[in-house]
């Protein structure tokens, strides 16, 4: 059931490129990443393309299909009409290295900024205790696959370079939000670090990050959402404003 | 040309979960360390794993303690498996999973509130630790946040986040160096620029896991080329019984862009049956004898297990992975398999559609999003894949030493000795925190009393021309080429089920497409060059289609995930042996070598009955080697 699909592929560094047009053999039930594996090994050898486990479970293939951010992995050839070109570019959003390829070292960046776990130092190993009710808030966060999708849409840092020195962006939102719902996590004000040091408040969620999240993570709704609000009721609740003001003036 | 140089205390190369566990340990004894890693900093094979990790906790059924599981280990191993490996990573693994905890990793509860343990093949009792089916993301993520939080708390101390442990991503590794006949340091080059590195440091550890790529059907990734297999020896160590790989009973089978990829065994663990295109629950026709008092013989019995584990045998679709890809591989053999080629694997008979999205989450989109199943509703095909290597480097049990290399270290996959001639689920990512942190352990102390070693100039020449030498060919060989044939030879030669003359053939068709390799050419430039990184993969996953050819042919009985046609049953003389793989610089060579027997106090933890099935009467006699 082979048949032969258009496929345009942006191909280029970081001082030039364009979209290179090739016509390439598909099979049934084949994703974009195949296709793309087979223009490699038969047209393009030295086509540069992130990949690891081919299953949606690692988060390597991500790039623009048809302008979606998208994983090449999980994105069925079938789902595009047989005469429609189908056209990948890389991830706007982050530097060229080559071909399909970016730069994703913000993202890492970004994880290094972001405090740690901290474990409750009279809670021996083995000694924790927690329901499973508590621990599915987090664990939700936690099956990201850090495929960086959401960083690539999110319209603060698309077209916005200058944004990205104090925004870290839904990945790290919901990084934020996992620690603050962990049920043993000792560091306090995780939601007034992500307002004021993080770039929360520049989220006007129009949840692009919740659409293509290929781990269905609603990241809106479960983690930004409730993290607004909650600053929102830290910074206007008048007797913590007061406490606020208080603990400050003992400082002095 | 000027090379970009490095100095560590500790080189630690792959960042799965073997790796960045021995990061981690060499960094707190106070060590500098550096990760090179051949993807992205967190994408390694790692992630793949869904099952869960093996520790006896005991929070399910407190029967369970560490002597069950290493019982559990060694009879999954067909008793090949080096004791003192299986009886510390049964000591020490529920240690390594609280130890997770205390840096925030976050395993579904029992009702009390403790880790939650799961059913999988071969163990005893329900042991192991899961988050859904992606517990491998979660040892992963653990980790690499971990090793985030050493970052910071050096940042601090410094001023530098990097100065204690510095990930290099996307790097690959191509020689490991020696100088004075000890470990120097590594050379290679950066997969996005082709830009070549010198590392120096007096300590390798290596974790770069499998070799599933040396096949064509497998559930690894492009990573699984057998670099640390072929690296090692070529550092002149060796590898222990490369003929045994394991072949997961349970792969994707279509559509055909999707075959090899891993349908967990939780699926089976949860209650999903294994049947034919005749409707037969096949498994119980497959019960080896030395089983039959563990497993249910009749479907009432195994269905009962469910609810009811002290009375009731457990379902045969549990027996180890050994026996289960057998079973389908002649059942497809026989006639009876689905349309495609495999059998049929069915959780929506008995569980309902809700609980089966939420115990097996990826399992539901990865058949809906890939293959247009609902498990829900409809039966999985499924048929056996290449996943694991139980073979690899022989090590040292306690430190995790390279036998032969001073300096050098495995830990994970790449290691051997751990698993014997099978491997059971859940018992590898145990196996990678166990080993891993020994590893890092011993590293450290390597490195503490023995100082710099410095790399000498003409060891850095000889790396940087070989690494320049496809590109200077033309017209040669294409590495893409070359690949897909050493996968079609080893897939009908050397797969699930083996014989002598097949091998013999394999042998010298392996040796010719190594010669050919020699002459592989390279077009385009170093920046990001898929064919140039495929060069090097090729080269590693030679050498190791060699050794586990060259252990095959030798290894004339079947056991584990090793199954001659010629010798079809288990020979007491050949468990007393490992087949130990070495490499002159030409070829690879195989010797005999004697497994070390278990002390009488391991030997007095089985049943005498059941060590009769597998050890010749003067063993028996001996009852253990002190």
């Amino acid at each position: 059931m082979a048949r032969n699909i258009k496929l345009r592929i942006w191909r280029g560094d970081s001082t030039d490129g364009g979209l290179k047009d090739v016509v390439v053999e598909a099979n049934e039930g084949e994703v974009v990443l195949d296709v793309i594996h087979r223009v490699q090994a038969t047209q393009m050898g030295d086509l540069a393309v992130r990949w690891n486990c081919k299953a949606g479970k690692c988060g390597s293939c991500s790039m623009e299909i048809n302008g979606k951010p998208r994983l090449a992995c999980m994105t069925q050839v079938a789902s595009f009409g047989e005469e429609e070109t189908i056209t990948v570019t890389p991830l706007r959003a982050f530097p060229i290295i080559k071909d399909l390829v970016t730069d994703v070292s913000f993202n890492y960046k970004k994880a290094m900024e972001i405090p740690a776990y901290e474990h409750p130092k009279e809670l021996a190993p083995g000694q924790a205790r927690m329901e499973q009710i508590d621990v599915e808030r987090s664990q939700e966060f936690r099956k990201c696959i850090e495929c960086f999708l959401c960083q690539d849409v999110c319209h603060v840092v698309r077209d916005h370079e200058e944004n990205k020195k104090s925004f870290a962006g839904p990945r790290f939102f919901i990084r934020i939000a996992e620690l603050d719902m962990h049920p043993l996590d000792m560091l306090k004000n995780r939601k007034k670090t992500a307002q004021e040091e993080h770039g929360l408040g520049m989220c006007n969620i129009t949840k692009c990050c919740t659409e293509v999240c290929p781990e269905h993570i609603r990241i809106t709704d479960n983690a930004i959402i409730p993290m607004k609000e909650r600053v929102v009721d830290i910074k206007y609740d008048p007797a913590r404003w007061l406490g606020s003001k208080i603990r400050r003036r003992e400082g002095l | 040309m000027t090379i970009e140089r490095h100095n560590y205390d500790v080189l630690i190369i792959g960042a799965g979960g073997a790796g960045l566990r021995a990061a981690v340990e060499a960094r707190e004894a106070g060590l500098r360390v550096a990760i090179i890693c051949k993807s992205l900093f967190g994408k390694a094979h790692t992630v793949m794993a869904e099952g869960g990790a093996a520790a006896s906790m005991g929070n399910v059924n407190d029967n369970d303690n560490w002597m069950v599981h290493f019982r559990d280990t060694m009879r999954g191993g067909k008793f090949l498996s080096h004791f003192r490996m299986a009886e510390l990573h049964a000591k020490e693994a529920p240690d390594r999973i609280w130890e997770l905890e205390t840096w925030g990793a976050l395993f579904d509860r029992t009702k009390e509130g403790k880790i939650s343990q799961r059913n999988f093949g071969g163990h005893e009792y329900p042991r192991l630790a899961h988050v859904g089916d992606r517990t491998g993301l979660e040892l992963i993520r653990t980790m690499q946040q971990k090793i985030v939080a050493l970052q910071q708390k050096d940042g601090r101390e410094t001023g530098d986040m990097e100065s204690g442990i510095k990930v290099f991503a996307e790097l690959t590794v191509t020689d490991i160096l020696k100088e004075n006949g000890k470990i120097s340091g590594a050379y290679g080059y950066w997969r996005e620029s082709g830009a070549e590195v010198l590392f120096e440091a007096p300590a390798v550890v290596i974790a770069t896991g499998g070799v599933g790529k040396t096949f064509k059907i497998t559930s690894n990734s492009w990573e699984g080329t057998g670099d640390g297999h072929a690296l090692a020896l070529k550092a002149g160590a060796n590898l222990v019984d490369m003929e045994f790989l394991q072949f997961h009973p349970t792969g994707m089978v279509w559509p055909p862009s999707v075959r090899g990829i891993l349908v967990t065994e939780s699926v089976r663990g949860e209650g999903g049956v294994l049947t034919n295109n005749l409707g037969e629950r096949f498994m119980f026709k497959y019960i080896p004898d030395v089983f039959k008092d563990k497993y249910a013989d009749n479907e009432a019995e195994a269905d009962r297990w469910y609810e009811d584990q002290d009375n009731n045998r457990r379902p045969p679709e549990l027996l180890p992975r050994d026996e289960v890809a057998r079973a389908i591989n002649t059942e497809v053999k026989s006639g009876r398999g689905t349309e495609h080629g495999g059998v049929f694997l069915d959780v929506s008979k008995r569980i309902p559609a809700e609980t089966i999205k939420k115990r097996l989450p990826s399992m539901w989109h990865q058949f809906y999003e890939l293959a247009g199943v609902d498990i829900t509703k409809e039966a999985m095909e499924v048929g056996p894949t290449c996943h694991y290597v139980m073979g690899g480097v022989e090590v040292d049990p306690d430190t995790a030493a390279a036998v032969g290399v001073p300096g050098l270290f495995a830990a994970g996959e790449v290691a051997g000795g751990m698993h014997g001639s099978n491997r059971l689920g859940g018992n590898s990512l145990t196996d990678l925190l166990v080993f891993g942190r020994r590893a890092g352990a011993a590293a450290a102390v390597y490195v503490k009393s023995n100082g710099k070693n410095p790399v000498s100039e003409g060891a850095v020449a000889a790396a940087a021309a070989k690494i320049q030498a496809p590109f200077d060919r033309e017209g040669g060989e294409n590495s893409y080429s070359l690949h897909a044939e050493l996968q079609e030879i080893t897939h009908n030669l050397v797969g699930i089920i083996r014989t002598g003359t097949e091998l013999k053939e394999a042998i010298e068709k392996i040796a010719e497409i190594r010669k050919r390799s020699a002459n592989v050419s390279v077009s385009g430039g170093r920046k990001f060059n898929p064919g140039f990184h495929l060069a090097f993969d090729l080269d590693n996953m030679l050498l190791v289609a060699e050794a586990t050819a060259k252990s095959a042919i030798n290894r004339e009985e079947s056991r584990g995930g090793h199954t001659r046609d010629d010798f079809p049953v288990m020979n007491d003389k050949w468990r007393q042996i490992n087949n130990i793989s070495s490499f002159d610089g030409n070829k690879v060579n195989i010797r005999e070598q004697a497994l070390p027997a278990m002390p009488k106090a391991l030997f007095d933890l089985f049943d005498i009955h059941e060590l009769e099935k597998y050890m010749t009467p003067e063993e028996i006699a001996k009852g253990g080697s002190n």
